[in-house]
């Protein structure tokens, strides 16, 4: 009975998890002008059709370049996370130096700042050098201004704590024997980093450039602050959201967005056990 | 000789990795950080003539709507940290001890799913199925339970329903990593010795997890009381967030400095519950959240 009564729970848990979900990515399908029931029949209007009152996401000037703007700063986040938390694990797994605890409580600190504040105070500090800037030297420094360039460097302020503890955590399993067979077969440092270490990191670090690229796809909180002309997808549909009310092309993008996320989740999860074996 | 090299080496890498740390951790986190702090204690008397002082705390202080607004906000988080613990123990209990190998990774991996969606989606789910023309209301219609619409949406309970989905999984990771490296040996032991269930839970599990649940707890509050879009989508205009009141001195009245000083002020507020939690609870950063 208890037995029973624990599955049961376990059941209903993931239903919870589920629900909101599913009703996200269902309406993109239901041939009707809002994500309500009743159910009006299958379409993929909202995906492909060309003309108003049901224009499809891939016809949607806006949500389309709201998605390439997500697209470049998620990766260009991707990468300079995955390389500064690389340096990151090599730097605290093996190095010794002083005060390498506090460091490392700081290397983790941004993961518990709030989002909301982590924008503000990157908007304030890069406001106040543009504008003293362009008092005193009357140069207009665009790049500080809201825009890409702020989003990315938000984003990167807390992505990058992430793909430090994934890659750290690997380079702590790492076997340091090999590396001492490579010197003692008389390898340089760079071609034992090269071809032993490296390759041995290559799906943490791959992992974490896909952890890194949908946390910043995601990512609202900073990115609210921080934006500028250039609005990432999140921001445009929290827009449309706000100023249009829910429209089905929003659980077309949804449903769109659960895809390539599911995609990238499958092969993080591959190359993570190709690994193991 | 060739050891001073290879010291002098180690020295030169030591730096080359310090760097990139460094520059981050200054410039995009303390530096920032120290900014708005001067910013918070600035204050406008005249255009772009301004004297430092503590007028925008004072300000804070004595508008009740604001402070009651970032008790709220505490108070409300910390509900959502205990319903998020007392729910998702169960579940990472089953994942780690009692589902088989096989089903263990699946279940895992089916907990990180929501992760993958953004906050948006996800409480945009819960408005289609939660507002008055919404799946739930006109499915109660439809089967006679009700006659008029019932309008789920704008009130205290959905928003920590929504709150404890999004961060329940932020509980249920740590406490799955902990409880796995936990020995069924200790539990079986406990049995042995004529415990009941209740008393093996309560004298080993609880302890022997006690690190994962204060890493949880401290990632879910802090994710509780850092987030915007769950209260505002799901409670409407009138949910008082206190992260609502930073983009309104922000964005809509353009008050940097009172907006930096409503930020520090929830940045204190936070860690000193934190702190307070880690005090209570005998543990360290480091021993927690760092660990994960």
């Amino acid at each position: 009975m208890l037995r029973h009564g624990y599955r049961l729970y376990i059941v209903l848990f993931f239903v919870f998890l589920a629900a909101p979900l599913i009703a996200a990515g269902l309406f993109a399908f239901n041939d009707s002008l809002f994500p309500v029931l009743p159910w009006r029949g299958f379409t993929l209007d909202w995906f492909f059709n060309d003309t108003e009152p049901k224009l499809g996401m891939f016809h949607d000037r806006r949500l389309l370049r709201g998605l390439y703007y997500s697209f470049v700063i998620a990766s260009f986040v991707a990468m300079l996370s995955v390389f500064v938390g690389t340096c990151n694990a090599f730097l605290f797994v093996r190095h010794d130096f002083p005060a390498k605890n506090f460091f490392y409580i700081l290397m983790v600190l941004p993961l518990v700042i709030p989002g909301v504040i982590l924008g503000i105070s990157i908007l304030a500090m890069a406001s106040n050098i543009a504008n003293s800037v362009e008092r005193s030297m009357g140069i207009d420094l665009e790049l500080l201004r809201p825009g890409i360039f702020l989003v990315v460097l938000g984003q990167f302020s807390f992505i990058t704590t992430i793909t430090s503890l994934i890659i750290t955590a690997r380079l702590k399993k790492f076997d340091t024997t090999m590396e001492e067979a490579a010197y003692n077969l008389g390898a340089s440092k760079a071609r034992v980093l090269r071809t032993i270490t490296l390759p041995f990191l290559r799906p943490a670090m791959i992992a974490g450039a896909i952890v890194a690229f949908l946390v910043s796809f995601e990512n609202f909180n900073t990115t609210l602050f921080l934006v500028g002309s250039e609005a990432p997808l999140t921001i445009t549909m929290y827009d449309r959201m706000v100023k249009v009310g829910s429209t089905p092309v929003l659980n077309a993008v949804s449903f769109f967005l659960m895809l390539g996320s599911a995609l990238l989740a499958l092969i993080s999860v591959l190359v993570q056990r190709d690994n193991k074996s | 000789m060739a050891g001073s090299r290879a010291k002098d080496a180690k020295k030169l890498a030591l730096i080359l990795l310090f760097t990139p740390f460094a520059l981050w951790i200054t410039l995009l986190i303390l530096l920032p950080h120290v900014g708005m702090m001067v910013l918070s204690l600035k204050e406008k008397v005249a255009p772009r003539v301004y004297e430092y002082g503590f007028d925008n705390y004072i300000n804070f202080a004595q508008e009740p709507i604001y402070w009651n607004t970032l008790l709220r906000t505490g108070s409300v988080s910390l509900l959502v940290t205990l319903l998020a613990l007392l729910i998702g123990f169960p579940v990472a209990y089953y994942i780690a001890k009692i589902a088989g190998n096989r089903t263990k990774g699946a279940l895992f991996l089916l907990c990180l799913i929501p992760l993958w969606v953004s906050d948006l989606i996800r409480a945009f789910g819960w408005i289609l199925l939660l507002r008055e023309t919404g799946v739930i209301s006109s499915a109660l219609q439809a089967s006679g339970l009700i006659d008029t619409p019932i309008e789920f949406l704008y009130n205290d309970a959905t928003v920590i329903m929504g709150l404890v989905y999004t961060v329940v999984l932020f509980m249920i990771v740590p406490l799955v990593s902990t409880l796995d490296g936990m020995d069924n040996e200790m539990i079986e032991a406990g049995y042995n010795l004529g415990g009941n269930g209740f008393t093996v839970l309560r004298r080993i599990i609880i302890p022997y997890a006690m690190p994962g649940i204060v890493a949880g707890c401290i990632v879910v509050f802090m994710l509780s009381a850092g987030s915007y879009l769950t209260p505002i989508l799901l409670g409407g205009k009138n949910s008082s967030w206190f992260t609502e009141q930073i983009y309104d001195q922000f964005i809509s009245r353009y008050n940097w400095e009172s907006g930096a000083a409503f930020g520090f002020v929830l940045l204190v507020f936070t860690s000193l519950v934190v702190w307070l939690g880690l005090k209570l609870s005998g543990q360290t950063l480091s021993s927690t959240v760092a660990k994960s």
